[in-house]
């Protein structure tokens, strides 16, 4: 058996100990696509592919081979079977996006941020 | 003075929107607020589902299903045959291991599993993805050169001891159950479950403790 290259292998178990979820939001995509399959919103197989090819994506478009790329590639993976299965348009979604951002910048920090009547 | 005066504004603008989440971060708000009100998800259910699995779950269910199987013959027999029936047994299926395939190392075969298309894993049973199982490294390399990626893990495999490489699907998930350390016939299912690591379910690990490393 020949040994590993050093450096091409190492990364890998680097990232071993690393703690699953670097921030909520990563938590919370994959809370979302996993109660969507199981709310018959998507199926299993339609979740995976739409993963997968965002992934593919992001490794075509040279991004780090890392969580965040991957919990990236998730979230864009999320909003096009939302688009595409539940029903809710790009467009709304970015405009939803806006809202919070308006809200955010509206409200005081550590007041709760609400998002406002449109 | 323009670029200094620049720079003193761009700080003021960062500092009073410090709060502001990221570009991420908004969309999955954006998301999660419209789903809601959609009737799609609740959100009582998805901080339910974040706090089980960021804590709760974690591998400590496919420990108990591996230590149950060296314990109970006739369940690991079913294991076998029908994983998804067995650990419905022990009230640990969800939608993602439906179906599932629990694959037995031997002194012969090492198994590993991988998904080569995304992330698909058992995570009703073993928690959360590791981030080394999601990257594309370990999704091509796992298969063309699965013996390169086990060294790398520490897993130095004889010449005579074959590897199965399983890719996990959206209708398919593996699980490995690795084999029983030596001198650990007296130890209870409870003592046996924590010798069970995550990575030796995925197959990155082969050869386990018979002493627990403080658990799963």
């Amino acid at each position: 058996m020949s040994p590993p290259a050093e450096g091409a292998v190492a990364p890998l178990k680097r990232m071993d100990g690393e703690p699953v979820f670097d921030a909520p939001w990563q938590a919370s995509v994959m809370a979302m696509a996993d109660t969507l399959v199981a709310n018959d919103v998507v199926t299993p197989k339609a979740w995976s592919e739409a993963l997968g090819a965002a992934l593919k994506e992001a490794q075509a478009a040279g991004e780090p081979d890392n969580a965040e790329t991957y919990y990236k590639a998730a979230l864009r993976a999320l909003e096009r079977v939302v688009e595409s299965h539940g029903g809710i348009p790009a467009a709304a979604l970015n405009a939803r996006r806006d809202a919070w951002e308006r809200a955010y910048r509206a409200t005081p920090h550590g007041e709760p941020v609400r998002l406002r009547e449109e | 003075m323009a670029s200094f005066d620049s720079a003193k504004v761009a700080e003021i603008h960062r500092q009073l929107h410090a709060h502001l989440p990221s570009e991420s971060a908004l969309r999955v708000k954006a998301l999660e607020s419209l789903l809601v009100e959609k009737g799609m998800v609740k959100s009582e259910n998805l901080d339910a589902w974040v706090e089980a699995y960021s804590d709760e779950v974690g591998p400590k269910r496919g420990a108990h299903v591996v230590a149950k199987a060296w314990c109970d013959p006739d369940f690991r027999a079913r294991l076998l045959s029908d994983a998804a029936s067995a650990i419905d047994e022990l009230g640990y299926l969800g939608n993602a291991t439906a179906h599932l395939k629990a694959v037995e190392n031997t002194d012969q075969v090492h198994n590993l599993v991988v998904c080569t298309l995304c992330s698909c894993y058992p995570f009703s049973l073993l928690g959360i993805a590791p981030n080394w199982y999601k990257t594309a490294a370990y999704r091509s390399r796992a298969v063309r050169d699965p013996r390169g990626v086990l060294a790398e893990f520490g897993v130095a495999l004889n010449e005579d001891v074959a590897v199965h490489v399983w890719d996990s699907t959206a209708e398919l998930r593996y699980l490995v159950v690795p084999q029983q350390p030596a001198g650990t016939e007296d130890l209870s299912e409870a003592e046996l479950a924590k010798l069970v690591t995550r990575n030796a379910m995925i197959g990155t690990e082969r050869d386990l403790s018979a002493r627990p490393k403080g658990g799963v």
